[in-house]
């Protein structure tokens, strides 16, 4: 009688104990069976990729696409024989746009999964959560997105365009172009302020005038204050570096406030065709965006990117810029991986640094040895009704990339 | 008398047995990522053991304790910076255009100093919000909400203030800890083991607090303020003491948490993070404290593995649990152990479930149910 | 001068948003007890309807009658939101009633499958929803001071619904009914009441009343997955301070936040300005733990 209720009251505690056993046996296997498969990364007869993007919270508005063009590089380089013989297997993880999550999942995939390479991340901080893990396991991380430069990490391949890409000529343009009196608008984070730094420098430079700066927090949803105080201050150029929902609450409020685009010139740099979409274009025809691509790119390689990217995941999906970074950036890896050999991460660095091109839907690209940046060229779009962009401008070919603003004289104090 | 110890010794069994499970065969099965993972979870289950004693205990549900969590990895992050800055300023302030160092950055030079604030920056802060809202007698909801409020009310101060907190990035990207290179194995374990060892040394802290005297006041206050009241006991007083060691252990939590998961952004003080902290303690089972280190490890080895598993679907999986829990188990883990190991429901154990939660998983709506608050008794 | 005017029309305009994200809250938080995390995803489905109904009237209406598929949109977000409470109603909250605390819980882990399921469902980008042509433009007072006929919409959409759950409430039978229980269910149901299904469809009120927010609300917002979780917070701080249970109170606490946030959001920034806010209900509920219209009681615990 006695035994049997001692072993009544055992039973929570050998429950306990069987859990916590599974849980770390559990660990223990999978990790055990990756070390296992560790070597035949190289030896076997596939290649491990991770992917890294938010596919849930708020950031999966614009990841998840970027995550698709990816899979479709991968496929397609495996259709056509995959690389150094090998399958490439991609191992998908969810970043949560959660910053902390990147973090853990970037040294999941390099610490477990041992992969070869990592395509990833869209906003900047989870970037920068991301680089220490990168530089600590001596991975290689594969950047789509535009971003705020004035970095340069040897674990990192940016695919995306830094300022002298992208703002410092748009700045410029409009200068030349739409009038000089500027308001700042962005999202409270690193990439709007450190931007509108740059923008402020340039513009006391070239003879702009700072009518106003205003940051407003992440998924902020009432644009009416601000409105008013855009209305007050009166600019020509509002220069806007909103970031996700926040760009359609905005949009939409600007047009009912009774300001058109014949007012004021909005010039975006987070906004692109998949936003366009969320936002209606009718809410933001004749408006002004930077990238270094757009659907409408009248290249051969973008005909038949844009073709096949619908033809797989639905005649409604658009392209747009970081998708397209995303998706060549897996062929510049590939093509690195084919010169070099071999997957270790510095021998593809090395292979890299040899001037690699690629034709990629935006028109030639290349890695500058320096800072592992991309050659880019830098395109002006005007939003039409449609919801997509007709070139107004374009640097005419790709522009040396320059994250730290070397040699511009305004930028030496930033 | 016999029962009594015959269940002490069972407990000494189990505790035992989890120390050796964790100083030495976690160490020795894992590997380097599972092992800093399940530091994570540990660090995590330290600041369960505070919300438990605050919600399960006390009857305060706070939505807020992601703040008290955040300031201590902030203060603990502070000295990591500095000292991968060594003697620099850090990366951030140069991007925000600072060109020396805040004055209330400086003594963040030294470790003692940082783990010191990380405990006593969330206590003070408890205790000054503890105070006024204690002795105002807000109570249940409103207290929640008033936390919620809290919580936003520190994330956008975090992401606005980017000269002085690393804005949404948060910080990161560390070297050293004490002269000791973070990203090796061995840091890596001896921090897993500093974590697991403050773990056990918590558990009995607040074990030793909820058998005495003053956790029965505790429990009195939850089950019927007034009544505590009325028998002369200050619940205000207690209330306050309660929350402040309950976010100091969170401060404490939050900088074992940043040395291994080597981050710590704004969003971590934000109010899902909190939410799903009290989660990990309903999952485990309120008013047991082996439930809230329980639900800690497990929710969050559950949220990894689905989401490695499943990265598109597993918010699916993540939700339904938490509801099925809520529906099946109402008593979590250990309510749901107890059930299997034929305690009958309400006898009283470590757990020292009240009449009042047995009751309510009843659904009965009394009358003045609507009285019942959270905190409050629930008819 | 214009400025100052537009500004104090943008606070109304701002607290007519909150109140409305809020009127549902106030009854299933405010009545009923339930903590529903829930509701921004009520929200985020009124939103989705009024986007599915674009798309059928796109299909299917003749061109000359798209603009009213607005006027279609608007009871049916009630109708679906409503639907949706039920079925949550019957499989999750009628277990939680008397545990607000419980019902939280439970209610964030419906809140999560409903965001991803929405995501799997409509697709992770957010969708457009093109505002009918009637609500384009505004109202042109003088030179410089225009008021979007949107803004105006929305404050005639809350006025409108205020009016039909105060008549719901206090001059129908069925309002009267669910008076009744949420005042003293035993007696009411030793009158004959139908306690358990006066639960369910008044929880079902005030997912409907959450539905037509949302299809309001993408006039002038974004419609995607994570729509509901902008606006959460901002509801319960409104019926908080406005104090549980009472109407008046909702109304009220919705004005004050939203005339304090746009005003200290002109003078400061928009970050400074909802610190502020914030702040602001904290003090004020150390000072009235209650809310602005608290419901007075004897009973103690």
């Amino acid at each position: 009688m006695v035994k049997k209720r001692l072993f009544k009251r055992l039973t929570p505690a050998l429950a306990i104990t069987l859990s916590l056993g599974l849980l770390v046996s559990g660990c223990g296997a999978t990790g055990a069976q990756s070390q296992n498969t560790a070597p035949s990364q190289a030896s076997g007869d596939t290649i491990k990729v991770g992917i890294l993007h938010s596919l849930s919270g708020t950031m999966a508005i614009s990841e998840v696409s970027v995550k698709d063009a990816e899979l479709m590089a991968i496929d397609e380089i495996n259709a056509s024989g995959g690389v150094l013989g090998k399958k490439v297997v991609p191992v998908i993880e969810d970043g949560a746009s959660d910053w902390p999550t990147f973090a853990e999942k970037a040294k999941k995939l390099l610490q477990q999964d041992k992969v070869a390479t990592i395509f990833g991340c869209w906003t900047s901080a989870s970037r920068k959560a991301v680089l220490p893990v990168v530089e600590e396991n001596n991975g290689l991380l594969w950047y789509p997105v535009q971003y705020e430069g004035l970095e340069s990490s040897k674990n990192i391949v940016y695919t995306g365009a830094e300022p002298t890409e992208q703002i410092v000529p748009a700045v410029s343009w409009l200068l030349k172009n739409r009038g000089k009196d500027f308001y700042l608008l962005g999202s409270d984070y690193v990439f709007p302020r450190t931007a509108n730094k740059i923008i402020k420098a340039q513009l006391k430079a070239e003879g702009g005038n700072l009518v106003g700066e205003e940051y407003t927090p992440l998924g902020h949803t009432d644009y009416s204050t601000i409105i008013n105080k855009i209305k007050a201050a009166k600019p020509k150029v509002i220069f806007n570096t909103l970031n996700g929902d926040s760009n359609v609450a905005f949009f939409k409020q600007l047009r009912d406030a009774g300001i058109t685009s014949k007012d004021i010139t909005v010039m975006s740099v987070s906004v692109a065709e998949e936003e366009i979409r969320g936002i209606g274009a009718e809410n933001m025809a004749g408006d002004l965006a930077v990238w270094n691509y757009f659907q409408t790119t009248n290249t051969p390689e973008n005909k038949a990117f844009v073709e096949k990217y619908k033809a797989k995941y639905g005649n409604k999906r658009v392209t747009d810029d970081p998708i397209e970074a995303g998706y060549f950036g897996v062929y510049l890896w590939a093509e690195a991986v084919k010169k070099a050999g071999t997957t270790d991460v510095d021998k593809v660095r090395e292979a890299l640094k040899t001037g690699i091109e690629y034709k990629a839907p935006e028109g030639l690209v290349k890695i500058e040895p320096e800072n592992q940046h991309t050659w880019k060229t830098v395109r002006i779009g005007e939003v039409q009704p449609d919801g997509m962009f007709k070139e107004i401008w374009s640097s005419g070919q790709p522009i040396k990339p320059n994250p730290y603003l070397k040699g511009l004289d305004w930028a030496k104090g930033l | 008398m016999e029962g009594v110890s015959k269940y002490l010794v069972k407990e000494k069994l189990i505790f035992l047995l989890a120390a050796v499970l964790l100083l030495v065969v976690a160490p020795l099965t894992l590997s380097g990522f599972r092992l800093n993972l399940l530091g994570k979870f540990l660090a995590f289950a330290i600041l369960a053991l505070g919300i438990d004693l605050i919600w399960g205990y006390t009857g305060i549900l706070s939505l807020g304790h992601g703040v008290f969590f955040g300031l201590g990895a902030y203060c603990m992050a502070m000295y990591l910076k500095l000292e991968a800055a060594a003697g620099k300023l850090p990366d951030f302030m140069v991007w925000s255009g600072l060109n020396d160092l805040p004055w209330f950055w400086e003594p963040f030079r030294h470790a003692g100093f940082a783990l010191g604030m990380a405990i006593l920056l969330p206590v003070v802060l408890a205790t000054i919000l503890g105070f006024l809202t204690f002795r105002n007698r807000i109570q249940g909801v409103y207290f929640s909400i008033l936390s919620q409020a809290l919580a936003i009310i520190f994330t956008t101060l975090f992401i606005g203030q980017q000269k002085y907190t690393g804005g949404t990035n948060g910080l990161t990207n560390y070297k050293t800890i004490l002269g000791y290179s973070l990203s090796s194995p061995v840091t890596q374990t001896v921090l897993y083991l500093i974590t697991a060892v403050t773990l056990g040394w918590v558990y009995l802290l607040c074990r030793s607090m909820v058998k005495t005297r003053f956790g029965r006041v505790l429990m009195a206050i939850r089950d019927g303020e007034n009544r505590a009241r009325f028998t002369g006991y200050d619940p205000a007083l207690y209330k306050v003491f309660i929350y402040a060691f309950s976010a100091g252990l969170a401060g404490l939590a939050g900088a074992l948490f940043v040395t291994q998961v080597g981050i710590i952004s704004p969003a971590m003080m934000g109010i899902v993070p909190s939410i799903e902290m009290a989660i990990w303690v309903a999952i485990g089972g309120r008013g047991t404290l082996v439930g809230a280190i329980l639900g800690a490890i497990l929710v969050n080895a559950a949220k990894s593995s689905l989401s490695e598993a499943f990265p598109s679907a597993w918010l699916f999986f993540i939700g339904a649990l938490f509801v099925g829990v809520v529906i099946f188990f109402p008593e979590g883990i250990m309510g749901f152990l107890k059930s299997l190991s034929g305690q009958q429901r309400g006898k009283k154990y470590y757990g020292r479930l009240p009449q009042s939660i047995l009751d309510m998983t009843k659904g009965g709506l009394g009358n003045g149910w609507h009285y019942s608050l959270l905190g409050k008794r629930h008819r | 001068m214009d400025t100052l005017l537009l500004q104090i029309f943008n606070g109304l305009s701002v607290s007519s948003i909150l109140l409305l994200i809020a009127l549902g809250l106030a009854i299933t938080f405010g009545l009923m007890k339930v903590i529903n995390m829930a509701h921004g995803e009520l929200i985020m489905i009124g939103a989705y309807v009024a986007y599915v109904t674009q798309l059928f009237f796109i299909k299917y209406v003749s061109k000359e009658f798209f603009s009213f598929y607005f006027i279609v949109a608007i009871p049916l977000a009630f109708v679906v939101s409503a639907l949706v409470g039920l079925l949550l109603e019957n499989v999750l909250i009628r277990f939680l009633y008397g545990r607000p605390l419980d019902s939280l819980l439970a209610t964030w882990g419906v809140s999560l499958i409903l965001q991803q399921l929405a995501r799997n469902i409509f697709g992770a980008p957010n969708v457009d929803v093109v505002s009918p042509s009637w609500l384009n433009g505004g109202l042109r007072i003088t030179a410089g001071l225009q008021l979007p006929y949107k803004r105006l919409f929305i404050i005639a959409m809350v006025v409108f619904c205020i009016a039909g759950v105060y008549f719901f409430f206090y001059h129908t039978a069925n309002g009267r009914k669910i008076r009744a229980v949420m005042q003293n269910r035993e007696m009411a149901a030793c009158l004959g009441i139908p306690t358990r299904k006066v639960d369910a469809y008044t929880f079902a009120f005030g997912s409907g009343l959450a539905g037509i927010a949302g299809c309001t609300l993408s006039l002038l917002g974004s419609i995607g997955p994570s729509l509901g979780t902008y606006y959460i917070v901002d509801a319960f701080m409104v019926v908080v301070l406005g104090g549980v249970g009472r109407l008046i109170g909702t109304v009220a606490g919705a004005l004050s936040i939203g005339i304090l946030n746009t005003a200290l959001e002109f003078g400061t920034t928009a970050t400074i300005g909802k610190v502020l806010v914030f702040s602001i209900v904290i003090a004020f509920l150390q000072w009235r733990p209650l809310g602005l219209f608290a419901i007075r009681s004897r009973a103690l615990d």
